[in-house]
């Protein structure tokens, strides 16, 4: 990476994106979450688990964080007698993720 | 760590988590290779078997052809499952390596995708042998298999793609040039696997750490 310039840093201080950056985004968890979700049109808790690799609590509590935000919507059903909890992303989720995107293009341009 | 690197290590995250989930990234060249193999046996002893059958019925135009074609059913289904087994030996050593799950939603997705035309058409090539038209046998059987590999090829390396367009092209041709289907079998399910395998291999497992694609970077 290139040196820091003062001069631009405070440009990007005040153009501010980082405002734009989405707080609950801030755990590589959720991201990890709402980035499978941008691709997969459902997914159910055990595929992500395998995925992002963390243990059932801290991945359920970050499944409500999201759904807390109206992020994420939960579909619970059955295969056979197991219940099978898929997940998608909603409107919101979508808008949101993509603002986050463009913040963070943002600020890449503006380090550079 | 730099303040000034966050945004694109984000990135590079929400990339690899998106191809993660959507791309069975673990295929092993090792199982083509060894699926090449168990076709190019095959073919040897469908061979030997032709050959031994011939010597027993020197001059005998009406020779029994039952006790020949169940022969040759034994050593299609032995070289498919010797095949099957043996590729997926290489797939699940190296989804141990990678720690990734050997039945994970991406390669359930690789299997449906390849399962689709293969159903139709094993459908197609039943017909064609129930209606006599045995000929068209080895061609159809390549051709459907290409289209498999490049309709599952979205969910996993983009190397199938090529080795899908590979083996359609070499169906396509055994087309007109008819009753040469063993040679051709031997190309398209042998040889064409073979090299397949050792180029996946050279890309995506001779380095020891063993990069998965579009993670190279990190």
């Amino acid at each position: 990476m290139k040196k820091k310039h003062p001069e631009i840093y405070q440009e990007v201080q005040m153009n501010n994106p980082i405002e734009n950056l989405n707080k609950t985004f801030d755990s590589r968890v959720r991201l990890g979450i709402m980035s499978i979700l941008m691709v997969n049109d459902t997914i159910n808790f055990n595929d992500l688990k395998q995925l992002i690799n963390v243990t059932d609590g801290n991945l359920a509590s970050h499944i409500k964080s999201l759904e807390e935000s109206g992020y994420i919507k939960v579909n619970k059903g059955f295969v056979g007698r197991k219940t099978n909890t898929t997940y998608a992303v909603t409107k919101t989720g979508t808008k949101a993720f993509q603002q986050h995107l463009s913040a963070l293009e943002k600020m890449i341009k503006a380090i550079k | 760590m730099n303040a000034e690197n966050e945004p694109l290590l984000e990135l590079q995250h929400i990339k690899k988590m998106m191809e993660r989930s959507t791309k069975f990234s673990s295929l092993s060249g090792l199982s083509s290779i060894a699926a090449g193999i168990c076709g190019l046996a095959g073919i040897w002893f469908v061979v030997k078997a032709i050959a031994g059958w011939k010597q027993n019925h020197i001059g005998n135009i009406n020779a029994p052809r039952d006790e020949l074609a169940t022969q040759l059913l034994f050593i299609a289904v032995a070289t498919f499952i010797a095949a099957l087994i043996s590729s997926f030996i290489f797939i699940y050593l190296r989804c141990k390596k990678l720690s990734i799950p050997v039945l994970g939603m991406s390669a359930r997705r690789v299997i449906i995708n390849i399962a689709i035309p293969l159903f139709a058409g094993s459908l197609f090539i039943f017909r064609l042998r129930t209606s006599g038209a045995y000929i068209l046998i080895p061609p159809a059987c390549l051709i459907f298999y290409g289209l498999a590999l490049v309709n599952a090829s979205k969910y996993t390396l983009n190397e199938v793609r090529y080795l899908g367009f590979t083996e359609i092209i070499i169906g396509v041709i055994n087309l007109w040039i008819l009753g040469y289907g063993l040679i051709f079998w031997g190309i398209g399910f042998g040889l064409t696997h073979i090299i397949y395998g050792i180029i996946i291999w050279y890309r995506y497992e001779k380095k020891a750490s063993g990069n998965l694609p579009g993670s190279t970077n990190e």
